[in-house]
């Protein structure tokens, strides 16, 4: 990543032990992040797991039980409001008014985010030349298709052009190459110096953000590069054609060096933990059952085997104290 | 074939048994219509509230209206002293009628002639008025017959006069025409259904669409976002009202008696009040189609009770109660004031206060639950 946000760029949020709690239930427990300026962020986590609890809280929507922070230099309980003001945040089902063209959309927000009158035009310009929309503006937004949407949904969220950008979910539901489309306007974005944060079930998405942070029932797993994550969990992977693939796979899952085996037809992807011999592993459990291993070549071990990974071995540990 | 029926009319009762609020309002309408319809719907009218002028002041002229009292059709508020009196009353709506003895009544009794009683009644709702004059009519032919036998007993010959006679005496809408009662009634429907129905769904649509958690993530300020949608609404209220008004006027000769200003200053707490209540059901409603719903329920107690269609004093007192706390009740008191009476300010006081308190408890309550709903 060239344009990779240098280690010692300022912070632009920094929360110390940050929790919110709704009753008994504790959304978001000890969270403590550091993104600096111009870094591609990534929250990463199952459905449920506190990611938008996190980004509620960031953004001063939602006022934290406990703990601190401060994100573009504001307090986050005291300065909520001008933190509003600061950032830009696109929700999960961001939505255009469908009834008013592309540049009353945009017209719209930057009037809610306060962009002076006299260069709110020249802005809206912008925005719209910058996403390729100009042939569109005066398009009602309702007609536009998915991808089109998701372009004025990022422009009016940039159009007050914030420092900090809140992405939750962005690309739910986009089709890949309209994924492709809007990585590459993140990227621009980022690369003009606007951090970005981002949420995503993706895992392609996450190697291609700077930094990533894994959330996992409302904790802070892991935060690092991409590559620093997936070093951390000591992973290795191969790859390999066998016939009666189903029950080799079963008889590798049984094995504690096992991570993690998928399927892809007669194709097993497995990963071992600890550092682990994967080929040594494989040969182990299934020679002795006469399955042959064919083709067997290593893997890259990617984000989403350390995602697996983490999930995996967080269950375990939860569910020994029971078994004991 | 038949099976796939009922497999789609069970999942139609599986979905409209999780909504509760479209499930609830289909027992409760009807319900509440035959309420309504049944027993709060009273065309005749009783507790005709009535003032008396009485200048004659003696024994028989007391014993008329308490008699009048007796029959329950009127509901005697008190005595005045002159006709400016009467014209407050009827005015400011606290009156329907006013029994008027002449000074004489007493003494033409007395010495055989005829005395006159005048009953003015207030023209601008018809229903009312057709009721209170014939009740006071058959009292009073009745009270005379009893009084022309007594005069033949005691002379044994024909008088020729009649001892009492009515002269009816009807104000402000003294052809009874209907389009006079009930084109200011319209505005002030019209309002209420416009007012309820537009905010809850502009609201709901918000909701619906997912604009609003965008709204309520930027710096927009509560009070900014709910005043900003609701102020157009308002304009459009008073263009509906000037329209109705300009075609009643036009159209139905409809008369325009008091002052504009007056009822525009007052309409604006009516459409507040409306836009209130309407924010208030867009916090209930998720969807556009609920809120629609919402409204419709509304307006049908608005339409029976307030006073629209059927006269407010045929109803019953539990039917009055919450006739009160509507706002339309009181906006439709104003309405037919100023429009066909020409009252004023001072008039309408009383109702101005309700229109203040039904304001201030409306906003109160969906501004409560509105600020919980954004969190």
């Amino acid at each position: 990543m060239t344009d990779a946000a240098s280690v010692d760029a300022p912070l632009i949020i920094e929360t110390e032990r940050l929790a919110k709690r709704f009753g008994e239930l504790v959304a978001v427990r000890d969270v403590s992040l550091r993104v600096r300026r111009g870094e591609i962020f990534g929250v990463l986590g199952p459905n449920g797991a506190g990611k938008s609890t996190t980004i509620r809280m960031l953004c001063g929507i939602l006022e934290p039980s406990s703990g601190t922070g401060k994100v573009v230099g504001r307090d986050l309980r005291t300065e909520a409001e001008q933190i509003k003001e600061r950032i830009g945040y696109m929700t999960q089902r961001f939505s255009l008014y469908e009834d008013l063209t592309v540049a009353e959309n945009l017209s719209f927000y930057a009037g809610i985010y306060g962009v002076p009158r006299r260069i709110r035009r020249q802005r809206i310009d912008q925005v719209i030349e910058r996403s390729g929309l100009g042939a569109r503006r005066r398009q009602l937004a309702g007609t536009l298709s998915g991808g089109w949407k998701q372009r004025v949904a990022l422009a009016s969220s940039t159009i007050h052009e914030p420092p900090l950008l809140f992405l939750d979910e962005p690309t739910a539901g986009v089709d890949p190459v309209s994924r492709r489309d809007f990585w590459d306007q993140i990227h621009r974005i980022a690369s003009e110096g606007t951090t970005v944060l981002l949420t995503t079930h993706y895992m392609d998405e996450a190697e291609r953000c700077h930094r990533l942070a894994f959330i996992f029932r409302g904790e802070l797993l892991d935060t690092g590069t991409p590559e620093q994550i997936v070093e951390r969990r000591r992973l290795r992977a191969v790859e390999f054609d066998v016939d009666r693939a189903t029950l080799a796979a079963d008889a590798l899952r049984r094995c504690p060096e096992v991570d993690e085996v998928a399927h892809y037809g007669h194709l097993l992807r497995l990963a071992t933990r600890g550092g682990a011999d994967p080929e040594a592993v494989a040969r182990a459990v299934l020679g002795p059952l006469g399955i042959e291993l064919r083709n067997l070549r290593s893997a890259r071990v990617t984000v989403e085997d350390a995602f697996v990974s983490m999930v995996r071995e967080d269950e375990r540990l939860r569910a020994e104290p029971r078994a004991a | 074939m038949s099976l796939r029926v009922l497999v789609i009319a069970w999942k139609e009762l599986l979905q409209l048994r999780r909504d509760r609020l479209t499930l609830s309002m289909m027992v409760l309408l009807p319900l509440i219509q035959l309420l309504l319809f049944g027993y709060a719907i009273n065309n005749d009218v009783r507790h005709v509230p009535t003032v008396v002028f009485d200048q004659d002041r003696s024994a028989e002229s007391r014993d008329l209206w308490r008699s009048m009292e007796i029959t329950t059709f009127y509901d005697v508020l008190g005595e005045v002293r002159s006709y400016d009196e009467i014209a407050r009353a009827l005015r400011s709506g606290k009156a329907k009628a006013a029994l008027v003895v002449s000074p004489d009544y007493a003494s033409n009794l007395r010495r055989g002639r005829t005395a006159t009683v005048q009953l003015v009644v207030d023209g601008t709702d018809p229903q009312s008025v057709a009721s209170a004059t014939s009740t006071l009519a058959s009292l009073v032919s009745a009270r005379s017959a009893r009084l022309s036998t007594a005069r033949l007993e005691a002379k044994g010959g024909v008088t020729g006069t009649t001892p009492i006679e009515l002269r009816e005496n009807t104000w402000y809408n003294p052809d009874l025409r209907t389009a006079v009662y009930i084109v200011p009634g319209i505005v002030g429907v019209i309002l209420t259904m416009t007012m309820v129905m537009l905010t809850s769904m502009a609201i709901a649509r918000e909701r619906e669409r997912g604009t609003l958690e965008q709204l309520i993530v930027s710096p927009v300020k509560q009070l900014e976002l709910v005043i900003g949608k609701i102020a157009p609404y308002v304009v459009i209220g008073y263009v509906q009202m000037t329209l109705i008004l300009l075609v009643g006027q036009v159209v139905f000769s409809v008369p325009f008696v008091g002052s504009p200003l007056l009822l525009y200053g007052l309409a604006f707490l009516f459409i507040s009040a409306n836009l209130a209540l309407g924010l208030f059901f867009s916090t209930l409603a998720k969807t556009q189609q609920q809120a629609m719903q919402m409204s419709f329920f509304f307006l049908l107690p608005n339409v029976l009770l307030s006073g629209f269609a059927f006269p407010f004093e045929g109803m019953p007192r539990f039917a009055q109660y919450i006739a009160q706390l509507l706002p339309l009740t009181h906006f439709l008191r104003i309405l037919r004031g100023i429009v066909l009476k020409g009252a004023d300010f001072r008039d309408l006081a009383p109702e101005l206060l309700w229109l203040v308190a039904l304001l201030v408890a409306w906003v109160l309550l969906s501004s409560l639950r509105f600020s919980k709903k954004l969190e």
